[in-house]
């Protein structure tokens, strides 16, 4: 088996063993996202409290590795930010993926940048990106 | 002949192109002989013009050479006659004529059609359609766990409103060869017509259309070395005579005037507009091939590489491969799933080791929900596959696991 693989080892973590892969009672918001071609399919669960700072965030659903992660990872580095700051990152993220991001950028992005090399799989890049537009999706009228 | 797999692989720029990879798509389509390739560019370099329009010397040949390649269609499945085979773009194509002008020669509202839980869309969808534009009854055909089905089910599917019964030769999902010739007695027995989607049985297996005694089977080149974009209907000629066109327009007519139209007949009826004569030249070409490499040894070596991929996956723990337990059954179709383990990810852990398998639901999302799994993948082999291909799959995907972080 060769090493010209883009399974490393924060991805396959956070797949195998998820932190925030579970519901949560009453979130303030709670949007599903859809990859229907693939059937990548989450649901993010989040609580902010007066401030608009991220109290509690989760996600279930369905699909592949590099959704899974891509999603626990996401919801471990919006927990205690504001709506804003994520938002922000969301930004960032999706410039990675898409290739346009910086160094700087991508090392801001601490352990989202171990999804960095989806940037070169095409076919991969809406499972990256699933959880953040939700994020994006869920916040679009504020 | 005897089987020599590497000797037989040189006759594939693909293989001298592609040389690490191990190419198991073949149900999806299989790779071409130089000679096939070569068989197409001939006809456009020295025989190219339109067939059956020129009176000059010319067309006469591309005609000839089109009607060859029928004639050569029709002794590869042995059909009574020629005229029982429609060239057509594929399979698709093959069955959505079929379904549509099936419909439209013998059903009518209220009448019944049986379809299969094991289709591909291909034929699922045409004979849907048909059946909400006729206002008809769709029921369908459940297979057992194992991807058989029983004869006594179908029984009891079939009343004197059945008209028709679609139903695939051989899975693209199990690999299991369906006996059709018990089907076509039953369906028979109620004045019904039988619809057998060849596309995976006949580049894999003896095919006797008048053995089955089905009325129609529809097959693709390019899953059996041929060219894309050429394919078959096989139809028994009085069900063809007897049946509408397709598509309307050139040289599917005899005489026209503005108010009347005779159509010509069987097969042209159905063959509207250019034909793909460097196609059929083509598929032609691959028939020789099949036929010089001979079925018996294609199944053979198939059948031999089958039995390594399916005891080597069945060895592998947290690995299912869905369909019999008998690699017999299997047919050089591989359908898995790993546990906790999303088939994308698969596949491209596969792809990433030079592993060319298929991920999804394989055109098949009705099957995959009435077994209750969301996807699969399914590594598909053809006579030019290789033991070394065939472990390094193996060993590859027993990888899969500790990779994806499972420690079991």
């Amino acid at each position: 088996m060769n090493n010209r693989t883009y399974y490393n080892e924060i991805l396959t973590e956070h797949n195998a063993d998820p932190l925030h892969k579970h519901m949560i009672a009453n979130p303030s918001k709670m949007l599903r996202g859809v990859n229907p071609s693939c059937g990548d399919d989450i649901t993010l669960l989040i609580n902010t409290d007066e401030n608009g700072m991220i109290t509690e965030g989760s996600y279930v659903g369905d699909g592949c590795a590099i959704s899974q992660a891509s999603a626990d990872i996401m919801i471990d580095m919006i927990i205690g930010k504001s709506v804003d700051e994520a938002l922000k990152l969301k930004d960032k993220f999706i410039k990675m993926i898409h290739g346009e991001a910086s160094e700087e950028e991508i090392e801001s992005l601490e352990e989202a940048s171990a999804l960095r090399d989806i940037s070169h799989m095409p076919s991969r890049v809406k499972c990256a990106v699933l959880s953040w537009h939700t994020l994006e999706e869920m916040y679009k009228d504020k | 002949m005897s089987f020599d797999v590497y000797a037989l692989r040189k006759e594939f720029p693909f293989f001298s192109e592609y040389k690490d990879l191990a190419y198991l798509d073949n149900g999806a389509t299989s790779q071409r002989p130089q000679k096939v390739i070569d068989a197409v560019n001939e006809f456009y370099q020295k025989y190219n013009a339109n067939p059956f329009r020129g009176l000059y010397d010319l067309s006469v040949e591309a005609t000839d050479r089109y009607e060859a390649a029928r004639r050569k269609a029709a002794r590869f499945i042995n059909a009574d006659s020629e005229n029982e085979i429609v060239f057509v773009r594929n399979a698709t194509e093959a069955l959505n004529l079929a379904a549509f002008s099936l419909g439209e020669m013998c059903v009518k509202e209220g009448d019944e059609i049986i379809i299969s839980v094991c289709e591909h869309h291909s034929n699922m969808l045409p004979w849907r359609h048909m059946a909400d534009r006729k206002k008809a009854t769709v029921k369908y055909l459940f297979c057992k766990e194992d991807g058989s089905f029983s004869l006594d089910e179908l029984k009891t599917l079939l009343t004197d409103k059945t008209k028709i019964l679609a139903v695939t030769a051989m899975s693209n999902i199990f690999g299991r060869i369906n006996d059709i010739k018990s089907m076509a007695e039953l369906v028979h027995e109620k004045n019904a017509y039988i619809v057998a989607d060849g596309s995976q049985s006949v580049p894999h297996s003896h095919t006797d259309v008048k053995a089955l005694d089905c009325d129609f089977l529809a097959f693709s080149g390019h899953k059996m070395l041929g060219p894309m974009g050429i394919g078959v209907l096989y139809g028994k000629s009085r069900l063809l005579e007897n049946m509408p066109p397709f598509l309307t327009g050139g040289e599917m007519i005899e005489n026209v005037s503005l108010e009347e139209v005779t159509y010509a007949g069987i097969p042209h009826k159905f063959e509207a507009g250019t034909v793909n004569a460097g196609g059929a030249v083509g598929l032609a070409k691959a028939i020789d091939i099949i036929d010089d490499i001979g079925m018996d040894n294609i199944i053979k070596h198939e059948e031999a590489l089958t039995k390594i991929a399916f005891e080597g996956l069945s060895d592998i723990p947290h690995v299912h491969i869905l369909g019999s337990d008998d690699y017999k059954d299997h047919n050089g179709i591989i359908t898995f799933k790993i546990d906790n383990v999303h088939p994308h990810d698969v596949s491209q852990i596969l792809a990433d080791n030079d592993i060319a398998v298929r991920a999804g639901h394989h055109c098949a999302e009705p099957l995959h929900r009435y077994l209750n799994i969301p996807s699969t993948t399914r590594a598909s082999l053809m006579f030019y596959n290789t033991e070394e291909e065939i472990r390094r799959f193996i060993d590859c995907v027993k990888e899969i696991r500790p990779l994806m972080g499972f420690r079991d």
